[in-house]
C-alpha cells in the first residue's frame, strides 16, 4: 500500500531550537584547526611535513606502564578467578555503578591527594566522561536562563556542555596577566555582579582545578576565597578536578575536597567535584567519568540522572580491578607526573630558546604560551591572522586564546603530552624558525 | 528538617526537584519487596521472584562461548592487549567505523537482509535511554509533545519529557481489538494536544511493543508512516526487541515500509535501538539512534558527546557482531528459545484459565487478570498487585504503570529466570488462582464449608502441579481447572 504522493513539495520538517543553535561550539576555530590536521595529519616516516596536533590534551606519555600492568593482570577468557562472569557483568546496569569500581575510584582519587583527603564510594556518581558530568550538574544546580561564573580562560568544551541542552549561560570571571591569571575575589564579584545586571540568578561557580588551558594549580588561599565567596552568595562552588593526577609533583595540588576538611556542614553541601579518567590515565575512549558530591540530594538525583550516561559494565570492571592494585597506582601516578615534569620542561626550554616565555606552570597536558609579543596590537583580528599562519605555514595546530574566552589577545595553548619527544623536537624547531623568520621580516 | 527540605529545594533546579525521575511512583513497591527479599533456590526458596524485568538471560552460553574463543576482541587478554591503547585513544563521537559496520550489518540480518543500513548513519548514545532523549531534544521543543500509543514502557515518562521538557500524550489502545493502534486513535490523540495548543512534534512506536509482546503489522507501520507524514511530523520507531521475535507474525521494521513507500518523507523517520534486549547486554550501555534526517544525524552525533559507548566495548562488539556465523546462530537460537519459554508460561497461565495477550514477541507476555480483579478499578488493579507482590511473592508490573487504560492487565517477563524458578513461580500463581477462587466462595459459604474447600484447595493443588510437569502436549483445561473457573 504506496503513499500518495504529496500535492505540494513537503515544507522542510522543522528540528528542536537546540538543535538549530550552534551553541554546539563547533564552528569555533578550536574545532577549525582539527580539520587542517585530519586533512595533513603529521607522520614521522611518512608524513614528515604534515600538520602536528598540539591542540589535542591527550595524555599519551605513559601508555606503556598500562600496558605492562595488563601483561602481567591479562584476564584469561576461561579463568574462573575474575570478579564476576561475563554474563553477570553484561547483565550489570545498576545505576549506582560496579562497588568495586567506586571503591577503586575513591581510593585512586585519594591516592592522587597523597592521602590528605579521603573519598567515600558512596558519594561516587559513574557517568559515560567528564562531558557527561559537567552538564549533568548543570541540570541539576541550575534552571534554563540561570548562571554559572567559570574564570577565564576556560576549556572551550564548557559553553557546550555547561549551556546548550540546559538552557544555562556561563558568565565569565576576567582574569589576567597581571596576577598569572589567578581568580580574585573582586574578580569573582564582578562577575557576580555582571550577571545580576543581565538578569541572570547566579546558581554556581565553576572552577577547573589545575587549570585549563593554563596548566597551572589552584593555591590554596585562592580556594578558600572562591568557597567564602560561595558561601556567602549562597551558591554552588564546582571542582572540576580532571587534571588533578598531572600536577608534576605531589603536595603542588590541593584540592577542594582538602580545603572542606575544616568547613561546616552547610559549607561542605555547596561543594562537588568531577574527575575522569580521561587525562590522568589517558583513557579518553573509555568513557569514565564521576561526580563526587558532598550534598546528599545532589549524590541522589545525579544518580538518577546517570541513567542517561552510565559507564559499560565492561569498562567498570577493567578498572576496579587496575585501580585496586595500590602498589601499581602509586607506581604510576609518581612515574606519570615525572615523564610530564620532564615534558613541560622540555617544551618551556625549547620556547624559551626562541624568546617565547610561557606563563609558570605546575600541572597538566600543556602550556599556556604568550606570543603577544608577536603582535602587531593586541586584537582578536591579529591573533587569529597569528594562530592561521602557525596552523597553515608552521602546520601546528595550537589552540587560540580568544576560543578559551581569553580577555587579552596573543595567548595559546599548546599540548606537549599526545606525541613522541621526537615530534616535540620537530614542533618546537618549526617555531622556532617562524619566530626567527618573523623578527627578522620586522626588523627589515 | 521541614526547614532543611525547603532550603535543598531552593539550591537545585526545578529539574532536579520535580518528578520527572519517575522514581516516586507507586510501583516501585515491587522492586523494593524483590531487592530486600530476592528468590533463591536454596538460600531463599520463598523469596519474591523477579518477573517485572524484561532481561534476556536465555542465550548467555552462546555468548561465552564465543567469548572464550575470541580473545583477541578483549583489549585485556594476553592476545588482544596490543591493540589497547588505540583502542583507549579513540575518542572520536563518530564511533570505531567497525563498530559501526558491525552494528549496521547486525541490524540487517535481524531485518532478514530486506533493508540496508548505512553505517555513517549510525550514532551511539547511552544506551537506548540515551537515544530517546536526545530525539526528544532533537526533535521537539520544551511544552512540544510526542504522541505515544498504550500501554508504554514506564520510562518513556523519564526518558522523553523529564530533563526535555516535552509532553508525552498517550493514543489510547484498548482490549477490544487486542490493543491495536487504530487512526481514530492517532486522530483523537492529535485533537487532544490541538485543543489544548500543544504542538505535536512525532509519533512515538515502540515495535515489537513492550508490554504487549507483539509486533505492529504491514497495515499499522504504513497507517502510522502516512498519518505522521500528512501532517510533517517526526515517526520514532523503537525497535529495541527487533530480535526478540520468536514465531509468526514476524517482524516488519519502519525501514522496510520507507523502501515500500520511495514517495515519502524520509527526513522524518528515526530509529532507536540497542543490544540490551536482543543480546542482553544492558551493562554495556549500547544505544544506538539511526536516522535518515542528515541534519538529525549530525545533531544527534554532536549530542552524543554526553553518552557515548567506551571504545573496549565498541572493539569487542565490532568482532562479536561481525562473525556472521556465531550471529545467525544466535538469532536463532535466542528466538527459539525465548519461544519455548514463553510457551511454558503461557500453557501454564492456560491451565490455571487465565488469559494472555496472544505475542510473538518479546520477553515478557502481556497476562490477563481481569477476573481476579474484585472490581473494573484501577484500585483493585493495585490491591491484586501487592496480593502478588507479598502473599504470591512474585514481582510483576501492573497495567496502570503502562498507562494501560483498562484495569487488571499485568506484564510478566519470563526470561530473566532458568526453568526451575519459573515451575516455581507457576505454581505460586496457581495457588493465587485457587486461593482467589476459594476466597470468593467462602465468603458466600459458612464455615464446614470453608473447610472443605481448604481440603479442595490443596488437592487441586497438587492436581495442577501434576499437570504442569507432564507433558506440554496435556489438554489445556483440566476438568478441576474448569470445576474452578
Amino acid at each position: 500500500m504506496a503513499i500518495k504522493s504529496l500535492e505540494q513539495p513537503a515544507a522542510a520538517v522543522s528540528l528542536s531550537r537546540i538543535a538549530v543553535s550552534d551553541t554546539h561550539g563547533e564552528d569555533s576555530p578550536y574545532f577549525a584547526g582539527w580539520k587542517a590536521y585530519d586533512e595533513n595529519p603529521y607522520h614521522e616516516s611518512s608524513n614528515p611535513s604534515g600538520v602536528i596536533q598540539m591542540g589535542l590534551a591527550e595524555n599519551q606519555v605513559s601508555f606503556d606502564l598500562l600496558e605492562k600492568y595488563l601483561e602481567k593482570n591479562s584476564s584469561d577468557a576461561t579463568s574462573s578467578g575474575r570478579a564476576s562472569s561475563f554474563k553477570e557483568n553484561a547483565l550489570f546496569q545498576d545505576y549506582h555503578g560496579l562497588l568495586s569500581f567506586r571503591k577503586a575510584m575513591a581510593s585512586f582519587m585519594g591516592q592522587i591527594r597523597g592521602g590528605r583527603a579521603k573519598f567515600d564510594p558512596e558519594r561516587i556518581v559513574i557517568t559515560a566522561g567528564a562531558t557527561a558530568a559537567n552538564e549533568l550538574l548543570t541540570f541539576i544546580l541550575a534552571d534554563p536562563g540561570d548562571a554559572l561564573l567559570v574564570p577565564t580562560p576556560y576549556y572551550p568544551g564548557f559553553d557546550r556542555d555547561l549551556r546548550w541542552r540546559t538552557g544555562v549561560n556561563i558568565v565569565p570571571i576576567h582574569c589576567n596577566s597581571s596576577n598569572s591569571f589567578e581568580i580574585t575575589p573582586a574578580a569573582l564579584e564582578s562577575a557576580y555582579e555582571d550577571a545580576e545586571s543581565r538578569g541572570l540568578r547566579v546558581r554556581g561557580v565553576l572552577i577547573t582545578n589545575p587549570s585549563n588551558p593554563l596548566g597551572a594549580t589552584v593555591k590554596r588561599a585562592v580556594l578558600e576565597q572562591v568557597l567564602d565567596f560561595a558561601s556567602r552568595r549562597n551558591i554552588h562552588l564546582v571542582s572540576d578536578e580532571i587534571y588533578s593526577g598531572s600536577a608534576f609533583s605531589d603536595g603542588e595540588f590541593v584540592s577542594i575536597a582538602e580545603i572542606l576538611e575544616g568547613r561546616s556542614d552547610g559549607e561542605r553541601e555547596r561543594c562537588h567535584i568531577v574527575y575522569s579518567l580521561s587525562k590522568d590515565l589517558g583513557l579518553p575512549g573509555f568513557r569514565v567519568g564521576t561526580i563526587y558530591s558532598y550534598n546528599d540530594a545532589v549524590v541522589t538525583t545525579a544518580r538518577r540522572m546517570s541513567s542517561f550516561t552510565l559507564i559499560s559494565s565492561q569498562t567498570q570492571q577493567l578498572l576496579a580491578s587496575m585501580l585496586s592494585d595500590e602498589e601499581f597506582t602509586a607506581a604510576y601516578i609518581k612515574t606519570n607526573r615525572e615523564r610530564l615534569r620532564r615534558r613541560y620542561g622540555m617544551i618551556v626550554e625549547g620556547l624559551g630558546r626562541a624568546g617565547i616565555e610561557c606563563l609558570s606552570g605546575n600541572a597538566g597536558l600543556f602550556c599556556w604560551m604568550n606570543l603577544s609579543p608577536l603582535l602587531k596590537e593586541a586584537s582578536v583580528e591579529e591573533e587569529l591572522g597569528l594562530w592561521n599562519c602557525i596552523l597553515h605555514q608552521v602546520r601546528l595546530n595550537i589552540s587560540p586564546g580568544v576560543s578559551c574566552h581569553c580577555r587579552e589577545p596573543g595567548w595559546f595553548r599548546v599540548c606537549f603530552a599526545n606525541m613522541s619527544e621526537h615530534t616535540l623536537q620537530v614542533a618546537l624547531a618549526r617555531l622556532h624558525d617562524f619566530v626567527e623568520t618573523r623578527r627578522s621580516a620586522h626588523h627589515q | 528538617m521541614e526547614h532543611s527540605l525547603r532550603k535543598q529545594e531552593q539550591i537545585l533546579s526545578k529539574i532536579a526537584n520535580n518528578d520527572g525521575h519517575g522514581e516516586n511512583s507507586a510501583f516501585f513497591d515491587g522492586w523494593k519487596a524483590y531487592d530486600t527479599d530476592p528468590y533463591h533456590p536454596t538460600q531463599n526458596p520463598n523469596g519474591v521472584i523477579q518477573m517485572g524485568l524484561a532481561e534476556n538471560q536465555l542465550s548467555f552460553d552462546l555468548v561465552e562461548e564465543w567469548v572464550r574463543n575470541n580473545p583477541k576482541a578483549s583489549i585485556c587478554t594476553a592476545e588482544g592487549a596490543s591493540e589497547f591503547k588505540d583502542i583507549a585513544i579513540y575518542q572520536d563521537y563518530h564511533g570505531l567505523p567497525a563498530f559501526r559496520n558491525a552494528v549496521a550489518r547486525f541490524m540487517e540480518k535481524v531485518r532478514g537482509n530486506r533493508v540496508r543500513f548505512d553505517p555513517d548513519r549510525i550514532v551511539m548514545s547511552g544506551g537506548a535511554t540515551g537515544a530517546q532523549e536526545t530525539l526528544a531534544f532533537c526533535l521537539a521543543d520544551p511544552g512540544d509533545a510526542l504522541l505515544v500509543p498504550t500501554p508504554y514502557y514506564p520510562a518513556n515518562d523519564r526518558d522523553l519529557t523529564w530533563r526535555t521538557g516535552v509532553k508525552l500524550v498517550p493514543v489510547v489502545c484498548d482490549s477490544s481489538n487486542d490493543f491495536k493502534m487504530t487512526l481514530s486513535g492517532l486522530e483523537a490523540a492529535y485533537k487532544t494536544a490541538q485543543d489544548s495548543n500543544v504542538k505535536v512534534k512525532g509519533l512515538l512506536l515502540n515495535n515489537p511493543s513492550n508490554p504487549l509482546g507483539t509486533v505492529l503489522d504491514r497495515e499499522a507501520l504504513t497507517m502510522a508512516l502516512r498519518f505522521t507524514n500528512d501532517r510533517n511530523i517526526h515517526l520514532i520507531c523503537d525497535e529495541i526487541y527487533s530480535a526478540t521475535v520468536f514465531d509468526e507474525p514476524g517482524f516488519i521494521s519502519i525501514a522496510e515500509i520507507a523502501q515500500e513507500n520511495p514517495n515519502c518523507n524520509t527526513d522524518l523517520i528515526h530509529i532507536v535501538y540497542s543490544l540490551s534486549k536482543d543480546l542482553g547486554f544492558p551493562g554495556f550501555r549500547v544505544g544506538i539512534l539511526y536516522s535518515y534526517n542528515d541534519a538529525v544525524v549530525a545533531c544527534a552525533r554532536k549530542m552524543s558527546s554526553f553518552g557515548l559507548v567506551s571504545t573496549q566495548t565498541q572493539h569487542m562488539l565490532a568482532s562479536m557482531l561481525s562473525d556472521e556465523a556465531f550471529v545467525e546462530r544466535f538469532l536463532a537460537e535466542s528466538a527459539a528459545r525465548l519461544g519455548a519459554r514463553r510457551g511454558v508460561l503461557c500453557r501454564g497461565l492456560a491451565q490455571m484459565g487465565l488469559g494472555s495477550l496472544r505475542g510473538s514477541a518479546g520477553l515478557y507476555c502481556w497476562m490477563d487478570l481481569r477476573r481476579l480483579l474484585k472490581a473494573a478499578t484501577f484500585e483493585a488493579e493495585m490491591e491484586l498487585w501487592r496480593v502478588v507482590i507479598h502473599d504470591v511473592r512474585i514481582n510483576v508490573s501492573p497495567g496502570a504503570s503502562f498507562h494501560c487504560s483498562e484495569p487488571g492487565w499485568f506484564r510478566v517477563c519470563f526470561a530473566n529466570m532458568d526453568d526451575d524458578t519459573m515451575r516455581v513461580a507457576l505454581n505460586r500463581i496457581a495457588k493465587l488462582v485457587i486461593q482467589s477462587s476459594s476466597n470468593s466462595e467462602a465468603a458466600a459459604a459458612r464455615k464446614p464449608c470453608r473447610r472443605r474447600s481448604k481440603l479442595e484447595v490443596s488437592l487441586s493443588f497438587r492436581r495442577l502441579d501434576e499437570i504442569m510437569m507432564s507433558s506440554p502436549h496435556s489438554p489445556m483445561t483440566s476438568p478441576l481447572v474448569r470445576a474452578r473457573t
